[in-house]
Order: structure tokens, then sequence, then C-alpha cells
């Protein structure tokens, strides 16, 4: 069986990342980035498994770079490009930090608070998506935030986007994405069209099934995976149909996953949920609430 | 149990830990039972009547501080996975295989506080960690230290540690190591080589008990007396004398107990002496003799100057083989439950704790559970984990898990989802309920009507349904308009939850209907909504005016049946308002 580091990190982690590698070097990732969640004091926290020394003494024990304290949970979190982060709060607030590798600090480069608001409290923002420059995130507030790297104001808002908690977001192209909801709707917008309405509607009919998350195809744009509360992985064509065309039953519960392989029989086994994973050529991130995160540099394809 | 309790609290409240700024002595204090914290405040005995103001403070007290330090978040999450294993493992294997399970439990444990020490070790630790360090500071590691110290200087036989490390060795009975360090030393002195041949035979010739091979006890023994007789008659006939070192290792060889306790500093606890002064004088002890060697050892160790610690008294109790005390005196001693708990839980397991019901809750490894599981519960984070312990108490776990969820504090969505597959995964269909009424009530108070929806949809509350229908169809009066589509327009079969809702989806539908002039099935919803009596009665002058556009239609035939049917409704309904009218002015 492959090796898979765990360590315990004193705080329940909701996201994992790893840092993008550029497409052109042969280089494993090394870097990746956690978010915690329910800690009186939540974390963004920079973790590197980069091999020192002899390749033979690599135990692949994830080191601590660099953190910096986060306001509320880490609902989101998402690479900008190689030294920014952008993450979602509880709060409704939108940060990006900025990773200085030469000194290994953390500090925060812009934030957008209260991106997500109720008239009267704070609306969670629950999802974050980027294509820099430009930054999409949504919230339980039904809102859809369309933001841009160092443009202070909210470039475009759609008020009243979804009826329920909008749970996640994707880019499809550049000027459309993909959001999921608390009512198993998988919808499409357009930032070229005016108005609040979505330009497609599609969902599981008679079935309420909240989604959580969503991602397309890395080659098949049109191709369109989500995740349900009911642990199952639907796969859709945008381009036809209102029906996902594939159903896989993978998990028992609700898992924030994004669908790529089944990590259960990976893992030591587990009681506490997996929320977020990552996996980036072969290797493989996650973290836990059973406050661990695991790290595989060898995930079978 | 309960006695153990009170002096645990009594053991909180020495001077060490008097809460800033409230003076017990000065007034009376009143307090309130929390969940896991307790809320202080000063208070008058009535009647007294003085007319000095109180102090306006309240008072938060916590019990369960430990829970609040990262590096025991470790320990806890990792028991956790060994708990929860120990507890699956029960139904899948038969008896006979348990007994190595076990003791690899317990290793499991052992080594995860071991990992927890090491880093303790890197960290300066808090004064709290200290009870938990020193329980488990069996072995001196520092020997090791202190070895690689003098090992690594330019001299390690003129080393100033160099014979304490000989010693440390000696007196733990790594004779091997003490041998080699000896080694150097002989060859530094060529002179007394002899006397350093005849000391390393000695402690090479030791015998040292296998129990797996075919050597009986007593055989064993008769060799060990024919050894110890050796070093003895070495020692009188002055083979050593010209050398005190050697000589006080021989003396520790042979168990004396005046040159034992002059290394008072080198073995630093009674339990090393007592380790030492039964490898060097009683190796074959049996365990129902421990106890005497643990108290008298105690007894010499501690010199009736000093009394024993807490620890001590575990320590001999553990020695007696007396678990109940040893549950006991750790309950008191440690300032959290986490190592009683899983202890008492691995015992029981084990068979090994009497079937000891206490007057009040069950048994004992249940309520210790109980206790430690509470403790996390009311920790931000940890309560996670709480959750699993109080699956495995089959009396009263799902009690207070009951009592406990429903306090987690509920920030966002994603929590209460979390929070609401645990009720749902153990059928706690009163707190599922309950956790999406405080989410519907959350997204009414927020206005976002179309959340509130969904949330009394899943926890099938048909009047906080009712009640948001109405809402909607308020919202709709108010505007002309309908909000949250997308909601109301797939609403399915959840429609039927309450008559409200499926008045609300129809009366919905009979506008997309007549938006696509779809007159003719249009009006036929229209008059169903109206005769199956699902209307509320607030909405029937909208439902009419809706149907003043249907009635002047002119369409094909079968439109007009449905036509005369809303007139004739519409008359009935206007004479019926006219006599009612009529009877209250008349009453008036």
């Amino acid at each position: 069986m492959e090796y898979i580091n765990a360590k315990f990190v004193s705080q329940k982690i909701s996201k994992t990342r790893w840092r993008p590698i550029s497409s052109t070097s042969l280089q494993q990732p090394e870097v990746f980035a956690t978010g915690s969640w329910d800690n009186e004091d939540n974390k963004v926290s920079i973790w590197s498994v980069a091999e020192q020394g002899m390749q033979d003494d690599y135990e692949g024990d994830p080191q601590l770079l660099c953190e910096y304290k986060h306001d509320g949970d880490v609902m989101d979190l998402q690479f900008l490009d190689q030294e920014r982060i952008v993450t979602a709060s509880s709060t409704g607030s939108v940060t990006i930090f900025r990773h200085y590798q030469n000194s290994q600090t953390l500090s925060v480069n812009q934030r957008w608070e209260r991106a997500h608001y109720h008239s009267c409290d704070n609306a969670p923002c629950t999802g974050v998506v980027c294509n820099s420059p430009e930054i999409v995130t949504v919230g339980e507030d039904g809102r859809i935030n369309l933001l841009r790297v160092d443009h202070k104001g909210i470039v475009r808002t759609i008020d009243n986007a979804d009826s329920s908690t909008i749970h996640a977001v994707t880019f499809l192209r550049t000027t459309e994405i993909l959001t999921v909801n608390s009512i198993g709707h998988l919808k499409m917008w357009d930032f070229r069209q005016q108005g609040n309405e979505p330009s497609q509607i599609l969902s599981l009919t008679g079935d309420r099934v909240p989604l959580h998350c969503v991602d397309r195809h890395p080659n098949q744009q049109h191709i369109v995976a989500t995740g349900g509360q009911d642990g199952m992985l639907c796969i859709w064509d945008v381009r036809q149909g209102n029906m996902p065309y594939s159903l896989m039953e993978a998990h028992s519960a609700e898992n924030s996953s994004k669908g790529r392989l089944e990590t259960t029989n990976m893992l030591p086994s587990q009681t506490m949920s997996v929320n977020s994973l990552d996996v980036l050529g072969q290797c493989l991130v996650c973290g836990t609430d059973g406050e661990a995160i695991y790290v595989t540099k060898q995930v079978p394809m | 149990m309960y006695d153990t309790l009170q002096s645990a609290m009594q053991n909180q409240s020495v001077p060490g830990n008097v809460i800033p700024g409230v003076d017990s002595g000065q007034r009376h204090m009143g307090f309130v039972w929390g969940p896991g914290d307790i809320l202080l405040y000063e208070t008058q005995r009535k009647g007294t009547g003085s007319g000095e103001a109180g102090c306006p403070l309240i008072h938060v007290v916590r019990k369960d501080e430990d829970i609040y330090s990262p590096i025991l978040r470790k320990l806890f999450n990792e028991s956790h996975h060994i708990f929860v294993g120990l507890q699956q493992s029960k139904e899948e294997t038969s008896s006979k295989t348990k007994r190595p399970q076990f003791v690899s439990v317990s290793k499991n444990y052992r080594s995860v506080i071991r990992a927890c020490m090491e880093e303790l070790q890197q960290i300066a630790a808090g004064s709290l960690l200290l009870h938990l360090l020193d329980w488990v500071r069996l072995h001196k590691a520092d020997v090791d230290e202190k070895a690689q110290e003098v090992l690594h200087s330019d001299s390690p036989t003129r080393h100033h540690k160099y014979w304490d490390v000989v010693i440390c060795y000696v007196l733990q009975g790594r004779m091997d190591e003490a041998r080699q360090m000896l080694a150097k030393q002989a060859s530094q002195q060529p002179a007394a080589r002899s006397m350093f041949k005849t000391l390393d035979s000695l402690m090479k010739k030791m015998p040292v008990f296998n129990p797996v091979g075919s050597q009986t006890l007593t055989e064993f023994d008769l060799k060990w007396r024919h050894w110890h007789e050796e070093c003895e008659l070495h020692l009188q006939d002055g083979s050593f004398s010209s050398n005190s070192n050697l000589e006080t290792i021989c003396k520790i060889l042979l168990g004396h107990e005046e040159t034992l306790l002059n290394q008072k500093e080198q073995l630093s606890t009674w339990y090393h002496l007592l380790v030492t002064r039964l490898l060097y004088t009683h190796p074959s002890v049996k365990p129902t003799e421990l106890h005497y060697y643990a108290q008298s050892s105690m007894d010499l160790f501690l010199d009736n100057r000093s009394a024993p610690e807490p620890l001590d008294s575990i320590l001999l109790a553990a020695f007696e083989f007396d678990i109940h005390q040893v549950i006991k005196d750790c309950s008191i001693a440690l300032s959290n439950w986490w190592f009683v708990a899983h202890l008492t839980d691995l015992l029981d397991h084990c068979k090994l704790l009497q079937s000891h019901n206490l007057h009040f809750g069950s048994n004992l490894r249940e309520f210790l559970l109980l206790e430690y599981a509470s403790g996390l519960f009311t920790h931000h984070s940890l309560w996670q984990l709480a959750v699993d312990y109080f699956d495995h108490c089959p009396e009263f776990g799902r009690m207070y898990l009951e009592l406990q969820i429903e306090r987690v504090p509920l920030d966002t969505e994603r929590k209460a989802l979390k929070v609401l597959r645990i009720c749902e995964q153990r059928q706690l269909a009163e707190q599922v309920r309950s956790i999406c009424k405080i989410m519907a009530k959350k997204a009414v108070r927020n206005n976002r009507l179309g959340s509130a929806l969904s949330w009394s949809i899943r926890a099938k509350d048909a009047a906080f349904a009712t009640l948001i229908s109405d809402r909607f169809l308020q919202d709709y009066c108010a505007r002309g308009t309908f909000s949250d589509l997308d909601l109301i327009d797939n609403l399915g079969p959840a429609m039927l939850l309450s008559d409200r809702l499926t008045f609300l989806g129809k009366y919905r539908e009979f506008h997309k209907l007549y938006g696509e002039k779809r007159f003719a099935e249009a009006a036929k919803l229209l008059l169903s909504l109206m005769t199956a009596r699902i209307a509320p009665r607030s909405f029937w002058m909208t439902l009419l005016t809706d149907a003043l556009p249907l009635l002047e239609q002119k369409q094909e035939e079968d439109i007009e049946t449905t036509k005369v049917e809303l007139l004739r409704l519409a008359l009935a309904r206007n004479l019926a308002a006219a006599v009612v009218k009529e009877g209250t002015v008349d009453s008036l």
C-alpha cells in the first residue's frame, strides 16, 4: 500500500489546496494551503512537503511555513496565482492573502468586508472561484459577486440570484459561471447578460437534495460534476438536456470533496468527516474534522 | 465517586485558583451550573438590608481548562481514533485473540502520550500540563542525553559527568551500556586493569530471568544467589577498595541500601529506587509482594520529611493492583478526565473492573466517559469528538447527546448541516426538527423566505411552512409579483406538506399558465383552487379579481362551462358576504 502521511494540527481543517505549478515544469507540487473552521481563532496556513536533504530520508511530514489569523471560518480557499490566496469567510468577507516566499510570511493584500450580508446580520460567503484577475463569490445571502483584483469596489452583484443558499461556484468559460444551491439546482450564469436571471437551470426532477460542490472537466468544458448531500456524484452535460447523464453513489454522506476519487479506502479508518481534498498531478492533500491533514504523493490513477 | 468529585472540586479551589475580583471571604456567592462552565456571582442574604451595593460582575468559571491546550488537542484527537477502534473490535474478535489486542491498544495510547510529550518538551510546558507529564515520566530519558554529551567531549573518561552516566546505567540495569563506558576507563588505566576486568565479569555474569526459556524460577534463583555471593566475596576481600567508584558500583549490584539512598539524585524518584532495589535484591519478586516493596521504597526515599505527592499514592495503589483506588486517585490528582476515562474503558474491555454499580448513574466506565465527553462538548471545536464517546455509553449517552447537541451554536449552514447529519444518523427526530426550525427562523429574520421554506420542508414542519407561505402570498399582494420563483416553481411533492403551501404552489402554477396564454387550463386550475377550499379567506378577493379577465375571454366551447361555474361561485360568495354583512349590522 502506498504511503500516506498524517499530521495532527490542532484545528479542524475546512479546505486544502495545492499551490499551482507551472504547466511547463515537471516539478512535483510541494506547497499547499489550509484553512480552518470552528475554532475561536481560525487560521490560513501554508505547508511544505518539499524533500529536504537526502531523498531516502524523506518522511513527507508537512512542515508549517507560515500562518495568519483569519476572521471567521474559512469557508473556501483558492490560489489566485503562485503568491496570492483568496479566502471566503463565514463573516461574509473575501480576503486576498499574499505569501512572501523569501521571508516565508503571510499578509493581507486586499479585503472586501461584508461582500455577502443580510440587512441586519452577517451572511457567510460559501464559495469562491478565481480566474485572475477576476474573482466570483457566492453566499448564504443568495448573492453572486464579481470582484476584480486591485479593484476596490465590487464590479457586479446579482442580488437574489438564488432563493436558497448557494454552496459553490466554478467558471465554465471566461464569462460564464455555474452555481449549485441547497435545493439541488445547477444554474448557469452569463455575465454578458444584464438582469438577475440565470441562463439555464438544471436539476434532478422531483429531487431536492442539496448540492455541495461543482467542478468542470479539465479538458471537456461542457462536462460538469456535482456532489450532493446524499453522497451522489452527478455528471452533467450542460450543452444538452436538463438532466444529469450519469449518477454514482460515492459517499455515504455529504462530503465537500471534489468528487474525483474515493477517499475512504485510502485513509486509515475514519470516523470524522473529510472536508476537503485537492489533487494535483499524483499528489493528494486532504483535511478532516479529526484535526489531521493527510498527504500522499502516489495517487493511483 | 461523588466524594471523588467533591474533593476534585476542592482541589481546584486551593489558593492558586482564586478567581480574580471575587472576595469569597467577604460576600456570599451564588452560582449556576452550565454544561461546562459555572456562572458565579456575588449575592446578598435576604433581610440583612445593608445598603452596600454588590459587585455587578458575573464570573464564568471553566472546569476543563486543559481542553484549551493546543498540544493536548492532538492527544484528544488521536486517542479518539484508538477509542473508536477499541469499541468496534469488541464485536469482531473472539476472546482468545483479545488479549494481545488490548495490550496493543494500551501501547497505542502510550505512544500517543509519548508523541505529545516529545512536543511538550520542545515547547515550554504550561503548569497545567505538569500533572500529565509527571505521570508518564516513567523513565529518566536524560541519561542518554548525558551519555551523548560525555561521549562527544574531547576526553570522555575525564568528563565530570562520566561516573554519573555509568552509575545511572547500572541503576537502570543497562549492563551492556555501563560496561562499554567502563571499558573506556579501563584502557586509560593499565595499572588497574585486573580490577576493571573483575567488575566487568561480575556485570556480564549477572543472571537475567528469561520468561520464554526453559529455566525454572528456582533454577534462576539459585544461579542468582550464587552470583550475589560472588559479588559479596569481592567486596569483602577488598577487590575494589582502591577505586571508590568501582566499589560503589559493586555495592549497587549488591543492592546495598545506604549506597542506593546516596544516589537519590540519580534515581530522582522513589519508584526508580523501587525498581533498582527489586532488580538487585529481589529479582524474582511476585506481583502480590510488590506493594510491600513499593511502600518501603517510598518511605525510604521520602525519608518521612516530605509528604507523598498525589502521583506517589497513585503508583502505590497501582502496585497494590487496587484498580479502583488508582482511578479514584487519578480523578483527584489529574486536572482533566482524559486519562481516567480511557484507562477505565480499557480495563472494562479487559473485564478487569468488577461490575461496580454506582448508586447514581450507570457504571464507572460510563460515568467517566460521560464526564470526559461533556467536557469536550463545551469546547467550541472538540464537540464533534464527544459524539462518538456518547455513542458508546449505552445507558445515558443518548440523553447526554440530546441535551448537548442543541447547544452547539449554528453560525453557518454548513455547520448546521454537520450537526443535522449527526442527529439524523442517530434518529434524534426532535433535535432534527429543532435545528431546522432554528435555521428557518434565522432565515425569516434575514428576509430569506426561500431558505426558510427549504428548512421547514426539511423539518416537515407544516405550521411553519404555512406561516412562510402566507408571507409569500402577502408579498405577492403587496408587489404584484412573486419572489423566489426558482424555489416555488420546483416544489414538487414537497408542496403537499401544508394546505397553504399547496395553494401557493398551485396559485403560482395558475399564473404561469395564464402567462403562457393557456387560458382554459388556467381557468380550470383557478376554479379547483376555489372549490377545494384551500385558499385562505383573505385571498378570495384576489382570486375573484384574477377570474375577471378569464370571464371576459372569448374562447372555444369548453371554457364556457368553467366560466359559468366561476360566475356561480362569485355570485354565491357575494350573496354569502352580503348575508353575513346584514347579519352583522342587525346584531349591532
